[in-house]
């Protein structure tokens, strides 16, 4: 669960990039947030992964309190969630099999839970068949699968995708989409972040739109209903 | 949850990415080498001569001669007197027919001998011969013991051990400061390798942070990698060290001039130097890998 409670977040440089953000998400939810470039975004994503801590307000990630997190808790923290990026951020001199297990084995997994838990994920995002093949040898929309394999594979509660469809066409969009709505109904929180208006507007989904560092919309049904209920 | 200590994974992980960077961990084995090398050699030559003056401080001794118009319980008040002396080791008195016979039996059988014998023994004088406990106060032991009461004059040769004792001090002093210089310089070019090491392979530590791995996690295979060639640069210079040594040694004692010269066996001290090369070797590699990577766990 995420709880958002007056947040401000001011840089060194003077930029003011959030000013009093209220936000809960809550376990099983899959939320769009959504905003033009510069308007706190992904203030909000490096807020819920402690790269940067709020300048006010209070915050909570998976149980943690993230106002009097020690550096010692950051990553643990981050094992309750499964992050993904625009770029894929994938090891290249490595397979894709081999990607995962690395995801796993930072974290002190076993052998035999890499064993068991590696063929299940790549068989969740359809790429069982390419798991000796390296990332460069993949399509962009496969890369970004192996992206969210590799978020998945520690079992965390919650995944952030940051921009997931931001290098993918509208077809390899959508299927990324589809992979993240299935993940989330079995169970994991998913919270996407995008500016993918016509993409957002194809799901059902709760959107919370944020601009110049305020939300300015929280509703389901699309970006572009306007259905604020904050 | 507490992470295990995954020791096998970070040997192989610094072992491999010694070989990524081949130039540059070569360059920073040369240099422990090379640094090790010149601080062993000071150091062994600080050895050499301290060991020179340990046996010179066994042997060297210097005469204080007596009052004559001094009874035998006063030369004994005196002997007391002496023992009481700074840095004085030990006195023993010679009398002056025991120093004629003395010299008797050092010139038997020379031309002089005959010189000695006939000698009255009223020429000669009480002595004690003195000895002390640390040479480098030679001179000041000396000079304190003219200033006893009833000693005459002393008959002290102190240029060889002055000698040595500036030796001693010039090396010890010298290979000090060029330890310090060396370690700091040994230490810039590990950082260095590894800092190369931890820049090209920055993404994968953004990754790991991301997921979740604990700064240990990621520190550990540098600091085994910093280990390794902290590792390899000493035994290097160890057996290295060996060899310059004995051949320095062997030309030692095989030279006519400079044979005098008592040199130390490597095989002694070759315990104490592998411990002190190693030692440095690994202080110097985990430093320098702890001084490189962490710049880039504040991730």
């Amino acid at each position: 669960m995420i709880r958002l409670i007056d947040i401000y977040k001011s840089y060194d440089n003077g930029t003011k990039a959030l000013k009093g953000v209220n936000l809960r998400i809550d376990d099983g939810e899959f939320v769009f947030l959504v905003g033009p470039s510069g308007s706190g975004k992904s203030t909000i994503i490096k807020l819920l992964t402690a790269e940067i801590a709020p300048s006010d307000g209070r915050l909570m990630v998976n149980g943690y309190n993230l106002n009097n997190i020690t550096p010692r808790q950051v990553p643990y923290l981050r094992r309750t969630l499964g992050v993904i990026f625009q770029d894929f951020r994938l090891i290249n001199k490595k397979t894709v099999a081999e990607n995962l297990t690395f995801g796993m084995r930072v974290v002190g997994a076993t052998p035999r839970e890499i064993r068991k838990r590696v063929p299940y994920v790549l068989e969740l995002v359809g790429l069982s068949k390419k798991k000796d093949m390296r990332p460069d040898q993949l399509s962009g929309g496969e890369q970004q699968r192996v992206a969210i394999a590799r978020a998945l594979v520690n079992n965390p509660s919650m995944i952030i995708a940051d921009e997931p469809t931001g290098n993918l066409d509208p077809q390899r969009s959508l299927e990324i989409m589809m992979l993240l709505e299935r993940i989330n109904e079995l169970g994991t929180t998913v919270l996407v972040v995008t500016h993918e208006k016509e993409l957002v507007n194809r799901f059902s989904k709760r959107v919370v739109a944020i601009e110049s560092g305020r939300i300015i919309s929280d509703g389901t049904g699309g970006y572009y209903n306007n259905e604020t209920t904050i | 949850m507490r992470q295990r200590f995954n020791f096998t994974y970070f040997l192989s992980e610094g072992f491999h990415s010694i070989f990524t960077h081949g130039l540059m961990s070569f360059a920073a084995v040369c240099m422990i080498v090379a640094c090790l090398l010149i601080m062993g050699s000071f150091s062994l030559v600080a050895v050499n001569v301290g060991g020179m003056l340990g046996d010179l401080e066994q042997q060297n001794e210097f005469f204080a001669f007596v009052d004559e118009t001094y009874s035998q319980q006063q030369v004994m008040d005196l002997k007391t007197r002496l023992e009481q002396v700074p840095n004085v080791k030990e006195v023993t008195f010679t009398s002056k027919s025991q120093a004629k016979e003395d010299f008797a039996e050092k010139y038997e059988g020379t031309e002089n001998a005959a010189m000695f014998q006939d000698l009255p023994d009223e020429v000669y004088r009480d002595r004690f011969g003195i000895k002390v406990v640390s040479i480098e106060q030679f001179g000041a032991t000396v000079k304190a013991v003219e200033e006893v009461e009833g000693v005459v004059n002393t008959r002290a040769e102190s240029e060889v051990a002055n000698g040595f004792v500036v030796v001693r001090n010039v090396a010890s002093g010298v290979a000090v400061i060029l330890v310090v210089m060396l370690v700091v310089m040994s230490l810039f070019i590990i950082a260095n390798t590894i800092k190369l090491g931890t820049f090209t392979r920055r993404d994968e530590i953004a990754i790991m942070k991301m997921c979740g791995a604990t700064n240990g996690f990621v520190r550990w295979p540098f600091v085994f990698e910093g280990m390794l060639l902290g590792l390899a640069g000493a035994v290097l210079a160890f057996f290295l060290q060996w060899g310059v040594y004995g051949l320095i040694g062997q030309a030692i004692t095989s030279s006519d001039t400079i044979r005098l010269i008592t040199v130390i066996p490597f095989k002694n001290m070759a315990l104490e130097v592998l411990g002190v090369f190693a030692g440095t070797g690994l202080v110097v590699g985990v430093g320098g890998s702890m001084v490189a990577i962490r710049k880039f766990l504040q991730v």
